[in-house]
C-alpha cells in the first residue's frame, strides 16, 4: 500500500469532502478512513489515503493544494512516513 | 494508525514554528580528479561534480512534495582542495581558477553554497596549503557560492600558530577586497579546530579524507519547534524541561533521518549523518536566543546562560541520538549572532558580548560565529581571538570554529546587512589591548597532556 494523509483546514462549508472525494475518486485513491475535529473555530479533517492504484502520485500534492485555493481552504497531502517517524518509534 | 491529533501536531510544527531540514548536502570525493595538468584537472573537476550532484535540486524538491517538509537547503562539500589541487596549482592565482571552477559547477547544478575550498593544516602547512590559504580572499571576492575553511588545530596535533598568524592576516585581506558588500567573503570563511569530515553545513563543509566517493549528509533544524515546547512547561522542574527538549529533538531528528534515507535511496548514493545542530534564522521564533529565555533568561548571554545552553545542547544530543542510525558531523547548538534575531536583540541590549559569546563556546557547537567587529581591528587582534577558541577546541576535545567579519569602514554600534540566511548583525566592540607579541612567536602550540591515550 502506498498510504497518504490528506489534511484540510480552514472554515467549514458545504461540498468539501465532496470536491476532495471526487478529485481522488478519479485519481484511482481509495480513502481508507476520515476524521475530523474542530480546533479554535477551525475545521479539520484527515484522511488516510491508498494510492496504490493511483498512475501518478508526483503532482497530488501540487494539485490538492490547488484544489483546497478553489475551495477556499487548505489542502495538504503527505506520505504517511513522516508521521510514523515522529510519532511511532 | 496514525491518528489526528498526531497528524496535526506535525504539521503545525511545519506551519508555525519553522520545523524544516536545513540541508541536504551531497559530499563528493575529488581525489580521483587529481592531474599534474589545471586545465585537465579544471575539466575534472567541473565534470564530476556536475555529473555526481545532476539530480540533487530536483531529488530534494521531489521529496519536499512528497512529505511536505520544506528543505532549505541542497548543497555540496568536496574534498580540502588543497589536497587536490596540489599536483597542478603552481601559484595562489592557480588556486583561484579552481574556486571558479566550483563555483561554475555549483551554478550548474543550482545549489547555492560549495563547500571545500579548504586545507588541513593542524600540524603544518605544505606549500600547496600555503599557496591555497593565500588564494582565500581573491577566491571568495570573484565567486558566489564558494565557501572556504581551514582546519587549525586538533587535540591530537596541537595548533599550528603560524597558520593562525597567516589567516588573522587572510580573514583581514578577505574583508577589504569584499569592503563594498559590509566585508561579505568572511562570512564564507571559517577556520576550525578539530574539524569534523562530514559536516554538512556551511560555511565550514568539507568532504574528509576519510570519506567514500559520494555521500549524503542531512542537517536538521528546529529551534522554533523547541521553543514552543517549552513554553508549554514553564515554571516547572529541570527534569520536565530535559524531557521535553528531549522529546522535541526525537521527533525533529526523525524528520531528517526520513529525508536522509529517502534521498540517500533515490539518488542512489549512501547515506552518511545527521547533523543534530539546532540551526537558527533570523526568522522571527527560528531562535536559540529564544530558547535560552524560554529557559528562563531575560536575554542570552544574562548570567546563567552558559549553564542553560550547556543543558540544551546536551538534552538536543540525547533525544537526537536515538533518532538517527548515524549521527555525526558537528551536532550542537548553533549560536551565531547574525544569523538568530534573539541574538541580535541580546547585543543591542547590552546583555550578550564576545568575552560571554567565547564561554558559551565551551558548552555547544560550534563557536565565534557570524560575529561582525570593527573594520579596524588589526590582524593579529583576529589571530589572537582565533588561537583563544582553538584552545577552547582542543582542550575540550571538541570542535570549535571562528567566523568573525572585521566590516571594513564600519565602527561599534553600525549595523551590516549581510542578506538571505546571513542575516543581520550589530558590530561588537573588541578588546582593545595587543596580542601582537603573542601572535608573532613562531611555531605551534604543543597538544594537550590528555590527548596521549595510547
Amino acid at each position: 500500500m502506498k498510504k497518504f494523509i490528506i489534511t484540510v483546514l480552514g472554515h467549514d462549508a458545504v461540498g468539501i469532502i465532496a470536491r476532495v472525494c471526487t478529485y481522488l475518486a478519479e485519481k484511482q485513491v481509495n480513502i481508507l478512513d476520515i476524521s475530523q475535529t474542530i480546533v479554535d473555530g477551525y475545521f479539520n479533517m484527515m484522511m488516510i489515503v491508498d494510492a496504490e492504484k493511483a498512475e501518478d502520485v508526483s503532482g497530488m500534492s501540487e494539485e490538492l493544494a490547488k484544489l483546497g485555493e478553489e475551495i477556499g481552504v487548505m489542502i495538504r497531502c503527505q506520505h504517511e512516513d513522516i508521521f510514523n517517524m515522529m510519532h511511532r518509534i | 494508525m496514525i491518528n489526528i491529533q498526531e497528524v496535526l501536531e506535525t504539521n503545525k510544527m511545519i506551519e508555525q514554528e519553522n520545523l524544516d531540514v536545513r540541508t541536504i548536502t551531497l559530499g563528493i570525493s575529488l581525489l580521483d580528479c587529481i592531474d599534474s595538468d589545471l586545465e585537465r584537472l579544471k575539466k575534472n573537476i567541473y565534470e564530476k561534480i556536475t555529473r555526481t550532484a545532476k539530480d540533487l535540486v530536483a531529488t530534494g524538491q521531489a521529496i519536499e512534495s512528497q512529505y511536505g517538509i520544506p528543505i532549505v537547503n541542497k548543497r555540496i562539500s568536496v574534498t580540502p582542495m588543497a589536497l587536490v589541487g596540489g599536483a597542478a596549482c603552481r601559484t595562489s592565482e592557480d588556486y583561484v581558477e579552481l574556486a571558479k571552477v566550483l563555483d561554475d559547477a555549483a551554478q550548474t547544478v543550482g545549489v547555492n553554497f560549495l563547500g571545500g575550498f579548504s586545507a588541513l593544516v593542524s600540524k603544518g602547512m605544505t606549500k600547496s596549503d600555503e599557496l591555497l590559504m593565500h588564494a582565500i580572499p581573491q577566491a571568495l571576492a570573484q565567486t558566489e557560492r564558494v565557501c572556504s575553511s581551514v582546519n587549525l588545530g586538533s587535540t591530537k596535533t596541537g595548533i599550528d600558530m603560524d597558520a593562525v598568524r597567516l589567516m588573522g592576516e587572510i580573514i583581514r585581506e578577505t574583508a577589504e577586497l569584499t569592503k563594498e558588500q559590509d566585508s561579505l567573503g568572511c562570512a564564507k570563511l571559517v577556520v576550525f579546530c578539530n574539524a569534523p569530515d562530514d559536516n554538512p553545513f556551511m560555511a565550514g563543509a568539507f568532504h574528509g579524507v576519510t570519506e567514500a566517493d559520494a555521500i549524503i549528509n542531512v542537517g536538521v533544524s528546529g529551534p522554533g519547534v523547541v521553543k514552543t515546547a517549552l513554553s508549554k512547561v514553564r515554571g516547572e522542574s529541570f527534569e520536565v524541561l530535559c524531557e521535553t527538549i528531549k522529546k522535541t529533538a526525537f521527533k525533529v531528528t526523525r524528520v531528517g533521518q526520513l529525508v536522509a534515507q529517502e534521498a540517500s535511496k533515490r539518488l542512489g548514493i549512501p547515506f552518511g549523518i545527521i547533523d543534530l545542530s539546532l540551526a537558527p534564522t533570523p526568522a522571527i521564533g527560528d531562535s536559540v536566543a529564544e530558547i535560552l529565555e524560554e529557559i528562563g533568561l531575560e536575554y542570552a548571554g544574562a548570567p546563567g546562560t552558559t549553564a542553560a545552553l550547556a543543558l540544551l545542547n546536551d538534552q538536543v544530543k540525547k533525544g537526537g541520538v536515538m533518532a538517527s542510525s548515524y549521527v555525526g558531523g558537528l551536532s550542537g547548538a548553533f549560536i551565531p549572532v547574525s544569523e538568530d534575531q534573539g541574538m541580535i536583540d541580546a547585543v543591542q541590549a547590552g546583555a550578550l558580548t564576545l568575552e560571554k559569546l567565547e564561554a558559551m563556546t565551551c558548552v555547544c557547537s560550534v563557536g565565534l560565529d557570524m560575529i561582525a567587529i570593527p573594520g579596524e581591528t588589526s590582524p593579529s587582534t583576529i589571530s589572537g581571538i582565533i588561537a583563544d577558541e582553538m584552545a577552547i577546541g582542543m582542550v575540550n576535545q571538541k570542535t570549535t570554529a571562528v567566523r568573525v567579519i572585521p566590516v571594513i569602514g564600519k565602527t561599534v554600534g553600525d549595523m551590516v546587512e549581510f542578506g538571505g540566511l546571513l542575516g543581520y548583525a550589530p558590530v561588537m566592540p573588541v578588546n582593545p589591548y595587543s596580542c601582537e607579541a603573542f601572535i608573532s612567536r613562531r611555531g605551534r602550540i604543543p597538544a594537550p597532556i590528555h590527548s596521549f591515550k595510547n
